[in-house]
């Protein structure tokens, strides 16, 4: 039954690897731009979670309701300011202002806030709670609430990108950039809807780390960054659902390599993404679209 | 450009005029100093063998290259310097060389981007399935798996409704079969009817000759020779567009004034 435990627990925890990927994928899909501040403007995101309940006393739970809006706001602005005039000279561009603003975030966040780590929501009933299945199994109700708002926020991107107006303008910039210019689109502004809707993605992804486990000015590239390029990488680029398929696939490596030998945890996932890396470098998701 | 005669256009203000363009791609000079004006009404032909500037001239217009000397003016106003959407939504709408269609959009996604920043205007995405009736019970197929006259039409259906006041159509024929080419150039008098001025490239010299309201020869980035098709005779039409030598024999004996790239 142990095995059943694992297997169930990784698949929880597929789901707060898709929230740290899904806005990975979401930007290099639309604008090629492989974001490595991805996972330091996750931990903004639970900063802002932690300024927000302190000065507001929402509940925690609720706290995203604003944290999100906030996020997609800082994309947008982003987006229009630092990446475009990186992405005007070239995508390699991208990649270092990318990782100069990474390395800017972290140091401001050790200069300003402080080194400590931070949870948010500890001694939450829903947070802490869990039901008891059988004997072995375990359910966490915050594993299963996160791996809930994975799945709505992927139907949610799902729907926006088929069936309204701007989703459809996302992929057509996403597809030829000038040809859209052509029909009048402003793809500045497209991207930053896109930027937009990443980054609050983030703000979730940021929330979540924090009441899963907790965040340091460090997390966000020593955990949420390689955990989502792995969630990526294995699920397919660019594609929305395989960053849940990704993610999941990981959360399985790592709850029965942990199993095995605790220090296999975060090693298992990344020797499967190797795996995947190099038998299916187009990952599993175009795998079985070709197939 | 007082004397010109175009059918019933004289005496109306040019909808478009482009002067002394200059534009360089790297060191090279692709066009060194082209005029043109284009009156309400008109179907200005633009030929010349392949490399001649045609479609840097035409992506110029449309603000895809920034020109390094001359202008360009639309209704009167200057638009060198504006942005290729701003250009787009104020009625300079173009068919790009090589369709340029949006792959993974359905056919009518593809028209419904065309549409999301149109003028006012008669055209709709319904009035484009009246011009090619083929397309709405096809609404829902990818463009990717359609042969190359029908993305083409496509993409001039995405083009049609956005309501351009001047439609650029680059290359039109370009590696299409004549008969497809011929139907194509068939939805023409009703673009026209519906008030849209027409800047056209073409390699098909004939396929322009047939179309065209004012003719405008290009030879390596200059103007060889220009006027209306009755101006102009066959044997300089052939010299403009290929060069001529000083035993006024053509530069490249292989071609023909009908050949296409396949």
């Amino acid at each position: 039954m142990d095995w059943v435990n694992d297997i169930i627990q990784g698949v929880l925890t597929g789901g707060l690897y898709a929230l740290f990927a899904c806005g990975l994928s979401l930007m290099f899909g639309v604008m090629g731009v492989v974001n490595l501040a991805h996972g330091d403007l996750a931990v903004i995101g639970g900063y802002v979670a932690l300024g927000v309940i302190a000065v507001t006393h929402v509940p925690v739970l609720l706290s995203f309701i604003i944290v999100v809006p906030i996020m997609a706001l800082i994309g947008y602005l982003i987006q229009r300011t630092l990446i475009q005039a990186a992405l005007n000279r070239s995508v390699l561009t991208t990649l270092l202002v990318t990782f100069g603003l990474s390395v800017v975030i972290e140091n401001a966040l050790l200069q300003f806030v402080n080194a400590d780590s931070h949870s948010i929501g500890t001694g939450n009933a829903i947070i802490s709670g869990s039901w008891q299945i059988t004997s072995t199994v375990t359910i966490g109700y915050l594993p299963l609430l996160i791996l809930g708002v994975a799945v709505v926020v992927l139907l949610a991107l799902q729907y926006f990108l088929s069936q309204t107006r701007y989703g459809r303008l996302i992929r057509a910039v996403a597809d030829d950039r000038e040809a859209a210019q052509m029909s009048g689109v402003n793809y500045r502004h497209v991207f930053g809807i896109a930027a937009a809707i990443a980054f609050g993605t983030l703000g979730l992804a940021g929330i979540a780390q924090g009441m899963y486990s907790q965040f340091a000015p460090t997390t966000g590239t020593t955990t949420i960054l390689l955990f989502a390029f792995a969630a990526v990488v294995i699920g397919g680029l660019g594609s929305l659902w395989g960053t849940l398929l990704g993610g999941i696939v990981l959360g399985i490596a790592n709850q029965i390599g942990g199993q095995i030998n605790p220090a296999y945890d975060p090693l298992a996932g990344f020797v499967i993404f190797l795996v995947v890396l190099v038998v299916w470098p187009q990952g599993l998701t175009s795998r079985r679209a070709s197939a | 450009m007082s004397e010109r005669n175009g059918p019933g256009l004289r005496g109306d203000a040019p909808l478009l005029e482009v002067r002394d363009l200059v534009v360089h791609h790297g060191q090279l000079k692709a066009l060194s100093g082209i005029s043109l004006v284009v009156y309400p009404g008109e179907v200005y032909a633009i030929i010349g063998a392949n490399g001649a500037g045609k479609s840097t001239l035409l992506r110029t217009i449309a603000g895809l290259h920034r020109p390094t000397e001359g202008s360009i003016s639309y209704q009167g106003k200057d638009v060198t310097r504006l942005r290729t959407e701003t250009r787009a939504t104020a009625g300079i709408v173009m068919v790009p060389e090589g369709r340029r269609l949006f792959p993974s959009l359905t056919l009518e996604e593809n028209l419904k981007v065309g549409a999301s920043y149109a003028r006012q205007g008669p055209w709709t995405i319904e009035r484009v399935f009246e011009l090619f009736p083929w397309m709405k019970e096809r609404r829902g197929q990818k463009t990717a798996q359609m042969s190359g006259g029908e993305q083409q039409s496509v993409a001039i259906g995405r083009a049609l409704v956005a309501n351009p006041r001047v439609l650029l159509l680059d290359e039109l024929s370009l590696g299409l079969a004549p008969v497809i080419v011929q139907r194509i150039y068939a939805m023409l008098p009703q673009v026209l009817e519906s008030g849209v001025t027409v800047l056209l490239v073409e390699q098909d010299v004939s396929q322009a000759l047939r179309v065209a309201t004012h003719l405008q020869c290009m030879l390596e980035g200059h103007t060889t020779l220009q006027g209306t098709p009755s101006e102009v005779t066959r044997a300089q039409v052939e010299a403009a567009y290929f060069g001529v030598t000083d035993g006024s024999q053509p530069l490249w004996t292989g071609l023909t004034t009908s050949s296409r790239e396949s």
